[in-house]
């Protein structure tokens, strides 16, 4: 009996706490490089007495602090919120395409910033999460009330065309807004992209908090998303509340989703792309799952972002761009592989 | 909620339990859905330690009556008590602890080892400050061996057999260590032979460590070789409630399922076995006219 309980011993564990610990040192590795590398190559020296004796005058250090700190920040949060708001959506829907971009979730966030700032002005990057909540959360109740709709209900694949249609319709109406007021929207155009330049400090200390609490409620919940996986009857046979976790999960997931968009415009197939990922490598164990989509989904992005500034330096091209031509042809793949 | 119920909240309040055994009670239910009456008025007692196994036709409401009692579905009126509580408006992850569940179809993660769907069945038994203990690791290695699933332990739960797969999902229900245990067709789409194991394995729970089973089953002859208390449902409601040798027989199986069956005696069991007529007379000669 011992020896087989020895043998029914979960090996994953260690491998597993040692598999965070590596994706952590290569998350932080891809930091570094990140504000060393650029139009301006910087040597790791620079970049160490910039953060341990930051020198104003110097411009190296104004280099690293003001424009590349920022942006690798922000894309570390960006990567990690849309990969864990991928991961809950996939985990609770038991659909292989969800995520905040194929359900038109980032569009929706895109949509209502875009008409706070068209219609009402609003420029403050205090209230850009919260507008961008709105319009996310409108958007999912929208989606899913189509699908719902739809015969057959709220399947795959009418999530998804419902997800495309919104999406198709919001986009188009971005476009109207941006053609009527040309002026205004030529700062907006490239962070419709999903675009990581401009990156500021400021919204980033205020948004990251936020990002920062819904991720470790998303840790906290990995357990339930987890068993609701199995079905709502099994899960509510085990003691869930299958309801409220439900709300509570898409909450976070709109928050992250706001977040994301607030501090980057919309970056698509980082959610979908990222939790597929993690899944093949580590089950569906969400109490991995969840922690690893956060953090390889950082290092995702932090890798994006220095592709899009050095592949045609000293020009650069949008983040939410190069996802988009890595994540198309897997998004591809999944719909073969997985939507059958 | 109707007088008939706010009084039998009454009665049950003031009844009190002695039994150490879990005791599941199902007082005056009533259940819609979709505005049609899928369980009417309906009282039972689950006997304690014994396998109970419910039997119906098609619609009859046997499954509904099977999740109202494990509070997946709530009744418009009446109660669901397990040891006197209701089962309805206690803490769901306490009632967890005494109740088991396995509905059917039940859904197989992609990717999930045998070993890690059977630790969700202890689910109920943690918390955010009580994680992964000795005795979580024990509940799941024995809940592994008695469903015999040992050697699978690492393997992706959807690379098995559906056999294979239903005694993981068992293993993950004993992996609960529940009192009562309810299972919603867990034969169905299985081989004859793994039907009876399967059935096997349960009967020997009950003998062994004494649980109340409640099962829904499709199976006549399974179920007559297996209960200890066979309950008869039709349009919502219990016809008969009593050991098999006391319901099982052709009379009441025509009234339940409106069905023409021989009552035999299984010789090694004693247990009775149905055997429809499945030619009727005028058939019969027919056939046997075409044969002359």
């Amino acid at each position: 009996m011992n020896s087989k309980l020895e043998q029914l011993k979960q090996p994953e564990k260690l491998s597993y706490s040692l598999a965070v610990i590596a994706s952590v040192a290569i998350c932080s590795l891809l930091f570094m490089l990140h504000l060393s590398l650029g139009a301006k190559p910087l040597s790791y020296a620079v970049l160490y007495q910039s953060l341990s004796s930051f020198d104003n005058t110097n411009f190296n250090h104004m280099i690293i602090h003001n424009i590349r700190l920022p942006r690798a920040l922000v894309a570390m949060a960006v990567g990690a919120s849309l990969s864990v708001a991928g991961a809950i959506m996939q985990g609770v829907t038991r659909n292989p395409l969800a995520s905040p971009s194929v359900l038109g979730l980032l569009a929706g966030a895109s949509f209502a910033v875009v008409i706070g700032l068209g219609l009402f002005d609003i420029t403050s990057p205090l209230y850009t999460p919260w507008i961008a909540a709105l319009g996310a959360a409108t958007a999912a109740i929208l989606v899913l009330a189509i699908a719902t709709a739809a015969p057959g209900g709220a399947t795959t694949l009418n999530l998804t065309l419902s997800g495309a249609a919104i999406s198709a319709l919001l986009a188009a109406l971005i476009s109207v807004m941006q053609l009527a007021n040309e002026d205004d929207f030529d700062d907006l155009r490239e962070w419709l992209t999903g675009s990581l330049s401009g990156s500021s400090l400021q919204s980033f200390y205020y948004i990251a908090p936020i990002v920062l609490l819904a991720l470790t409620v998303a840790v906290l919940l990995s357990r339930k998303i987890t068993v609701l996986g199995m079905g709502d009857e099994i899960a509510k046979g085990l003691g869930v509340k299958t309801f409220g976790l439900k709300v509570q999960l898409l909450l976070i997931v709109i928050v992250l989703t706001a977040c994301s968009v607030a501090l980057a415009g919309p970056v698509g197939f980082v959610g979908l792309v990222i939790p597929h990922v993690i899944r093949f490598f580590v089950g569906a164990d969400y109490r991995w799952v969840i922690p690893f989509c956060a953090i390889i989904g950082a290092a995702f992005l932090l890798s994006v972002d220095i592709v899009a500034r050095t592949v045609i330096s000293p020009q650069e091209i949008s983040t939410g761009i190069i996802t988009a031509i890595i994540g198309a042809p897997l998004f591809v793949y999944l719909v073969k592989m997985k939507l059958r | 909620m109707c007088l008939v119920c706010q009084l039998t909240d009454v009665i049950q309040a003031t009844t009190i339990k002695t039994d150490r055994c879990s005791l599941l009670q199902a007082n005056a239910i009533e259940l819609s859905y979709l505005n049609t009456k899928v369980i009417a008025d309906l009282s039972i007692e689950i006997t304690p330690a014994a396998t109970n196994i419910i039997i119906g036709a098609n619609g009859c409401g046997k499954s509904s009556l099977l999740k109202t009692l494990a509070r997946v579905l709530a009744p418009d009126c009446g109660s669901v008590t397990l040891d006197g509580k209701d089962i309805h408006h206690s803490n769901t992850r306490q009632v967890a602890k005494k109740l088991g569940l396995l509905p059917q179809g039940p859904i197989t993660p992609e990717g999930l080892t045998v070993r890690e769907l059977v630790s969700q069945g202890r689910f109920p038994h943690q918390s955010l400050l009580r994680q992964w203990t000795r005795e979580d690791e024990k509940a799941v290695a024995q809940a592994m061996e008695i469903a015999d699933i040992v050697q699978f332990a690492q393997r992706q739960v959807d690379d098995l057999s559906g056999g294979q797969r239903q005694r993981c999902w068992i293993a993950m229900v004993l992996a609960q260590q529940t009192e009562l245990i309810l299972l919603d067709e867990p034969t169905t789409f299985l081989d004859l032979k793994v039907q009876v194991d399967l059935m096997n394995l349960l009967a020997k729970l009950v003998h062994d460590s004494g649980r109340t089973l409640l099962i829904v089953l499709h199976d006549l002859n399974l179920a007559a070789a297996y209960a200890d208390k066979l309950i008869m449902m039709k349009n919502g409601q219990i016809v008969h409630h009593a050991s098999v040798e006391q319901v099982f027989s052709s009379a009441n199986l025509k009234q339940v399922f409106d069905l023409d069956v021989d009552i035999l005696t299984d010789p090694r069991s004693g247990r009775p076995v149905c055997v429809p007529r499945y030619f009727s007379t005028k058939q019969r000669l027919e056939t046997s006219a075409i044969a002359v």
